[in-house]
């Protein structure tokens, strides 16, 4: 009997073994187990690891924004103290960072510099503070030519990006005419400033050679295609790379390619002949990894008298560098959550002399959320309409673009759940009127929806002659609790209690998994391991000569058929199994998602503008809730990115040569703990059949989902002030305010 | 960082002597100093530690003030009986300043040497004319959203970020020192910063090695204390604006004002003027109006910051109504 499960999504799940589990792990608020390591430090990040002669690196930037580097002149730098060598190869120094999921190296060629700060030589040194020294006094010399840093002076050169995964541009019907013909309309511009992950792990490499090759002891998302860039920046063969990526402190979009510390640390090694790690500074991260691009949305409604949409348009440009694919999808949930015959959703891309754009938590969604649901708030009070009521009235019977249906779909209960819990008709109903003090009182609702997808994916999963199992897959655990649901997916299988199952990620030696991303990680590499599980159920059930469908697995031992044996009796040596999960067309014949509703309740002070928000309530339905704690702290995490997105990080680059400003987390403002009221997280019971055979959808990035409309939505009901220019700064609202 | 020499100085006098060579810096509890020696944007040859220096005392004057160590930590200044109860503007000033683990770390004297959180000050890939004189200033058409409307030249328009020295300012304190020839020196707060004028690197009076040894507050003053911090997240962000206010109302009129302002200037900002305009008058708008005019005669934005010549007239509004209401 072949060792090996697959299955391709060609057909709903409808039922799932996980029902008929009975150890009890499934489903449970379990602390996660990596944590007692992580708070004894005995969970190696990639910055941790030990190794004689170990050199350390730091990456040199250029000095300016545009043009060709004309010499590297290290004579200062080398004569500091344990100054090793001044590394720069810039046929393979990476010259922008790697999207995810891609398999070929990133862009190299660093002899032309295209945005301030590119990484072009490493400094390395005996110690840290020596490389960080000798880094300072590397000259860069160059030809600096004018580049492009202005995005509103550029808006008529944007580009429509090429088909892809994500088509760029659809239309159906006469939107321009359904605009004219419509009783209420919206037509309004938004705008979102580019954001930083900001995650607390920044980019590191530490990288050694052997024999074998090179093994990279790096901070990524997704093991697998980082491994395939790297190999390929690198001019080797795959089998000579191995990336190890066991924990890592948050990546949020980050991580999910490499970044030019990994070339660069991978030369120094083989240069030196010694073991090089390179740890970005927090500065580094800000300046030379990816961001979240700037948008500017427009966004056109119409409606008829009852506030049924028939014309929908969501047009957006996002900023890139030259010759990058990557458009921020700001229309990707427009296509399918609300009603409208007549459509139009387009994006471009203005070209800029800025560090790399790609995906950061929730792309598309999230920026794109904050213009969608802002401007339904506007179209529910043109009509008169509590806008809880017109969301109701929208949503569609079936994809109104595919024409396709939903799988599971509580987009209704979300917000009624929300709405009855957060004391939504207790609400302030005209903008202003609501004050206590010198606070200025308002309430706001928002529709989150974040697509679900399925990735392929592969987990072997191992039963021991002692009755342990041992799970590995190169899935990653970014801080989201993949080593947790892994551990009870494989337990709740095996009828295995959580101290019995040891799951092992992050290496390139185990299988390729789906990687942390598009909230896809749980869902896709849960489910190789659960074929993986389901294959040993069936090793199991056949060595006991029963109906796998009869065997039923608790604490370590079988029961069927008036039998109890402990596995350890039929394991005997050993038992493996393989499991591997692919989309197939359940992707394609239902349009897949979760779903929520954002409720809030902020203080405006009505001397200063200072926003704070005082209370919230959100409702998501997710499918199959693996682990109720992780799932609703990725809420949390999301909920409190959408309010950093609403009221404090930007970006700011320098008109003059599109350098970040604010590259450090003393000035761009991401929310601290006084920033954040209790939040109340709801999870709705679901199970969604075409998502995969744990019936269960992405969550990581559904939090953040229209979180920072909500806000808006509330700022905008305390004070009567619409800002469409995001973020709702103090300095925004001061014009509006009453007078003191 | 660069090399640098380190020696642990064992008594005031000999931290002073230390001091007076060139490029020293003295290190207290480095929560500014250490970062901007990171970024190369100070390097000192030498760092003399003086955070073993019996320097942290609060003591009472005989004049009933308080005489306040170099060395006390923020966090226990703030919650200093002896403050919280004479000096509230400066317990609630010092609470409204960075974090938890910053104020346990944060000294009296640095707070007051604190350098400016501007943003291309603190990129030594940019030019600065506080950082590298001669430079230029590439604050003044850039982001300024956080910087000077008041007192800028046209060499810097960079803000003084401290919370503490704008309640310090608001109370009359005086900065004791100890140069290296063993001469004490008492310098009152309204002279102890310097406006940047052409020389924007130089931001305070003192002389090379002269350590500041105590802070004097006099008397509690009569009247009511406020503190208010406008930023843009409840914690762990520097003033956009804030206001340092003690005001006492006797027989229905503003008997004596002290009033002064973080975020607005390159130094912690008071302006006799504002005082002017309130003393003597009934507290109500028509006051509170002049008293901001008074303040923002001489203002002006930069483009990213005008917004703080609104916010402080309405912030400054708001606070002298709270120090004046009901007193009547």
């Amino acid at each position: 009997m072949s060792n090996s499960a697959t299955l391709k999504m060609d057909a709903a799940a409808e039922h799932s073994l996980l029902d008929d589990g009975v150890q009890g792990l499934i489903g449970q608020p379990l602390d996660r187990v990596d944590g007692p390591k992580k708070v004894a430090g005995k969970a190696p990040y990639s910055a941790e690891y030990a190794f004689d002669n170990l050199a350390y690196g730091v990456l040199v930037g250029a000095p300016f924004a545009r043009g060709r580097i004309t010499a590297i002149d290290d004579t200062a730098a080398m004569s500091l103290p344990g100054v090793l060598a001044i590394v720069s190869d810039p046929d393979k120094f990476l010259r922008n960072s790697g999207q995810g999921g891609q398999n070929e190296a990133p862009v190299q060629n660093a002899h032309e510099v295209f945005y301030m700060h590119q990484p072009v030589a490493l400094a390395v040194a005996e110690t840290f503070e020596q490389a960080r020294a000798a880094a300072a006094a590397v000259v860069v010399r160059g030809e600096p030519i004018d580049g492009e840093y202005d995005f509103e002076a550029r808006l008529d050169t944007a580009d429509t990006p090429d088909d892809g995964v994500i088509p760029p541009a659809t239309s159906q019907g006469d939107i321009d005419q359904a605009m004219v013909d419509a009783a209420v309309t919206v037509d309004g511009i938004w705008t979102t400033p580019g954001q930083n992950s900001a995650a607390m792990e920044p980019h590191v490499s530490t990288a050694i050679w052997d024999d074998d090759g090179l093994t990279l002891y790096g901070a990524y998302q997704m093991v697998a295609s980082d491994r395939m860039q790297l190999a390929d920046a690198l001019g080797l063969d795959p089998e000579q790379v191995r990336i190890v990526s066991a924990y890592v402190g948050g990546g949020f979009g980050s991580k999910l390619g490499i970044s030019s510390e990994a070339v660069a640390s991978a030369i120094a090694a083989k240069q030196l002949g010694r073991p090089v790690k390179t740890v970005m500074t927090r500065q580094q991260v800000f300046d030379a990894t990816i961001r979240r691009s700037n948008t500017r949305q427009r966004i056109r409604l119409g409606a008829d008298e009852n506030g049924v949409l028939h014309a929908i348009g969501h047009e957006s440009l996002s900023s890139n560098l030259p010759d990058e694919d990557f458009f921020e999808p700001a229309g990707i949930a427009t296509h399918f959550l609300y009603r409208g015959e007549h459509r139009r959703i387009t994006h471009g891309i203005v070209r800029m002399n800025r560090m790399l754009s790609g995906s950061m938590r929730a792309p598309g969604e999230a920026v794109g959320l904050l213009a969608l649901e802002c401007a339904m708030d506007e179209l529910a009070e043109k009509l008169g309409l509590d806008p809880v009521e017109l969301r109701k009235r929208n949503i569609p019977d079936i994809d109104p673009e595919k024409q396709i249906p939903y799988s599971a779909r509580k987009q209704v209960e979300c917000l009624e759940e929300g709405a009855k819990r957060f004391g939504w008709d207790r609400r302030n109903r005209t903008p202003g009127a609501m004050r206590e003090g010198e606070w200025l009182i308002g309430h706001g609702v928002a529709a989150a929806a974040r697509t679900n997808q399925l990735m392929q994916s592969e987990a072997v999963a191992r039963l021991t002659p002692e009755g342990r199992l041992v799970v590995e897959t190169d899935m990653t655990d970014i801080g989201t609790g993949t080593y947790t649901v892994l551990m009870q997916i494989a337990g709740e299988m095996l009828g295995l209690p959580a101290d019995r199952v040891d799951v092992h990620l992050g290496d390139s030696r185990f299988p390729p998994a789906a990687g942390s991303g598009g909230s896809w990680g749980a869902g896709s590499s849960g489910s190789s391991v659960y074929l993986a599980c389901r294959k040993l159920r069936e090793q199991l059930a056949e060595k006991l000569d029963c109906d796998p469908a009869k065997l039923t697995l608790k604490d370590g031992e079988a029961i069927a058929d008036n039998r109890r044996v402990a596995i350890t009796d039929l394991i005997g040596d050993g038992l493996e199994a393989h499991g591997r999960i692919e989309p197939g067309k359940t992707s394609e014949s239902h349009t897949q998602s979760g779903y929520g509703a954002h409720f809030c309740e902020v203080r405006v002070n009505a001397v200063t503008g200072e926003v704070r928000v005082a209370r919230w309530t959100a409702v998501y339905a997710a499918g199959r809730i693996l682990n109720e704690k992780t799932a609703r702290s990725q809420c949390y995490g999301g909920i409190i990115f959408g309010i950093g997105a609403a009221l404090t990080e930007a970006l700011v680059h320098d008109p003059r040569d599109g350098r970040i400003v604010n590259h450090d987390l003393a000035e761009y403002h991401v929310p601290v703990h006084a920033d954040i009221p209790q939040l109340d997280v709801v999870l709705l019971p679901e199970r969604d059949p075409y998502a995969n055979p744990l019936q269960a959808k992405g969550i990581g990035e559904l939090g953040i989902a229209g979180a920072g409309a909500a806000v808006a939505n509330a700022v905008y009901n305390a004070t009567g002030v619409r800002v469409r220019d995001y973020p709702l700064t103090l300095d925004k609202l001061l014009s509006g305010l009453p007078p003191v | 960082m660069k090399l640098f020499d380190y020696a642990r100085a064992d008594s005031p006098e000999a931290a002073a002597r230390d001091g007076a060579l060139a490029n020293v810096k003295f290190i207290a509890g480095g929560t500014n100093l250490l970062d901007l020696m990171k970024l190369q944007v100070e390097t000192p040859e030498k760092l003399v530690d003086i955070s073993r220096l019996a320097l942290n005392e609060v003591e009472e004057t005989e004049a009933g003030g308080l005489r306040i160590g170099a060395l006390v930590p923020n966090a226990d200044l703030a919650a200093h009986p002896k403050v919280t109860a004479g000096y509230p503007v400066l317990s609630r000033a010092l609470l409204a300043g960075a974090s938890g683990q910053l104020r346990n770390k944060a000294s009296t004297g640095g707070n007051l040497l604190q350098r400016t959180r501007c943003y291309y000050f603190y990129d030594p890939a940019s030019a600065c004319n506080k950082r590298d004189p001669g430079s230029g200033c590439p604050a003044k058409e850039g982001f300024n959203r956080i910087h000077a409307i008041l007192g800028t030249s046209d060499q810097c328009i960079a803000t003084h970020p401290s919370d503490m020295a704008v309640a310090m300012r608001a109370l009359d304190a005086v900065i004791v020192t100890l140069k290296p020839d063993g001469d004490k020196r008492r310098i009152s707060i309204h002279d102890f910063y310097r406006l940047p004028g052409d020389t924007p690197d130089k931001e305070t009076v003192l002389e090379p090695g002269e350590l500041i040894t105590h802070v004097e507050l006099p008397a509690p003053p009569r009247g009511r204390q406020l503190y208010r911090k406008v930023r843009d997240r409840a914690s762990y962000a520097f003033a956009l604006v804030s206001v340092a206010g003690v005001i006492a109302v006797e027989d229905g009129k503003i008997a004596s004002a002290a009033l002064a302002f973080g975020g607005l200037g390159p130094m912690p900002w008071r302006n006799v003027d504002v005082e002017d305009a309130l003393v003597g008058k009934v507290p109500g708008t028509a006051a509170f109006e002049a008293a901001a005019d008074a303040l923002l005669a001489d203002a002006k934005g930069y483009g990213g910051n005008d917004f703080k010549i609104p916010l402080v007239r309405r912030t400054l509004i708001a606070c002298l109504r709270d120090l004046t209401e009901g007193t009547a």
